[in-house]
């Protein structure tokens, strides 16, 4: 089957800057997917359960949130907050059925990082894995 | 406060499977401080709802709306400020608030959103416990303030078990015996002699045993 995920990508300010770098054209010369939508956030500590879900409401195959690492977030605990509420999507997502690994948490420092591209690759190798989304 | 925790979604989906319009109605009393049945939770919950749903392929619009709370009557006719947009409510508010809905509006549908546990107090963050059990003979000022009907797995009123070991309960080694805890707290208070007092064979029926309790007040009712 020919199948390009919708995949949606949250990210703090800090961990995707290189969204900006050249002029925005810095992810296509580093092999960014290009079926991944990036949403840009303050903090990842931000993002609300609702705001994962309605990824997946409009359609999304697969939805993932980088932001700094565990202890080193700008401000402070933003990553930690936003791994817990992963995992309860991650949870949820279960308890209806679907497979978990729809939703992932990454963690990656700071700047331009080959972390942050790798982290889409693996996300949009797993989730063509998985396929359409069930919803 | 009253805590309570989210059903399975499972439960949650096979109740309301065959309804169109669903209203996730919040409840902003107790339920909203213990994250359970809140704004917050309710729109989370109307997500999955809609998830849920639309995976077994049935169409439904599922909305949330809140009230002050849900276990009070003028509260309770709020509803019909959403009166045709729904055909059943799914309530996040503890068991209470669904048996209002349920008195006061014969012809609806009302279904549970959460299991409602026990009162109790946010322990930290994140974490409550239970404290009271809402028993209706109150004890508390013969045990330093500690709960032993509560705290107490076997709810004993004279001393503990022969399972506490070091402090803690025979059921589990993370329960903190509470009857260690009111003996220490006694000391402290330079109380421990009260407690060779026994205390006689309780009368239950204050507890619910004597069947639903009532409470009336003649100085407030009109």
């Amino acid at each position: 089957m020919n199948f390009t995920p919708d995949i949606r990508l949250f990210s703090c300010h800090y961990t995707c800057q290189q969204t900006s770098a050249m002029d925005g054209k810095g992810l296509s010369n580093i092999n960014f997917p290009e079926n991944i939508k990036i949403n840009r956030v303050v903090c990842t500590g931000k993002i609300e359960v609702t705001t994962l879900l309605k990824a997946f409401e409009e359609g999304a195959d697969g939805v993932y949130v980088v932001g700094c690492p565990l202890d080193a977030c700008h401000n402070a605990k933003g990553s930690q907050r936003a791994a817990k509420r992963v995992e309860t999507v991650r949870e949820a997502l279960a308890e209806l059925n679907v497979e978990p690994d729809r939703i992932k948490m990454y963690h990656t420092p700071r700047g331009l990082h080959h972390e942050f591209v790798e982290a889409a690759h693996e996300m949009n190798s797993i989730v063509t894995k998985l396929g359409p989304s069930p919803f | 406060m009253i805590i309570a925790e989210r059903k399975p979604l499972a439960e949650i989906i096979d109740m309301v499977k065959d309804h169109t319009k669903i209203l996730v109605l919040a409840c902003r009393g107790c339920v909203t401080v213990c994250s359970a049945g809140g704004e917050r939770e309710a729109d989370i919950l109307a997500s999955l709802i809609r998830l849920g749903l639309k995976k077994e392929g049935k169409k439904a619009e599922v909305s949330t709306a809140s009230l002050v709370r849900q276990c009070d009557k003028e509260y309770i006719d709020g509803i019909d400020q959403w009166k045709g947009q729904y055909d059943a409510i799914v309530s996040t508010a503890c068991g209470v608030g669904v048996n209002f809905i349920a008195n006061l509006r014969q012809g609806e549908h009302v279904y549970p959103a959460l299991n409602t546990t026990f009162f109790g107090g946010s322990a930290e963050q994140g974490i409550w416990s239970e404290q009271c059990a809402g028993c209706g003979n109150c004890v508390l000022h013969l045990t330093g303030g500690l709960c032993p009907i509560a705290r107490c797995a076997k709810s004993l009123f004279n001393g503990p078990c022969g399972g506490s070991v070091k402090g803690r309960c025979e059921i589990n080694s993370q329960v903190p015996c509470v009857w260690q805890k009111i003996y220490d707290r006694m000391g402290t208070l330079n109380r421990q002699k009260e407690l060779f007092v026994t205390q006689p064979i309780r009368d239950w029926s204050s507890a619910g045993h004597g069947g639903p309790r009532k409470q009336v007040r003649d100085d407030l009712t009109i």
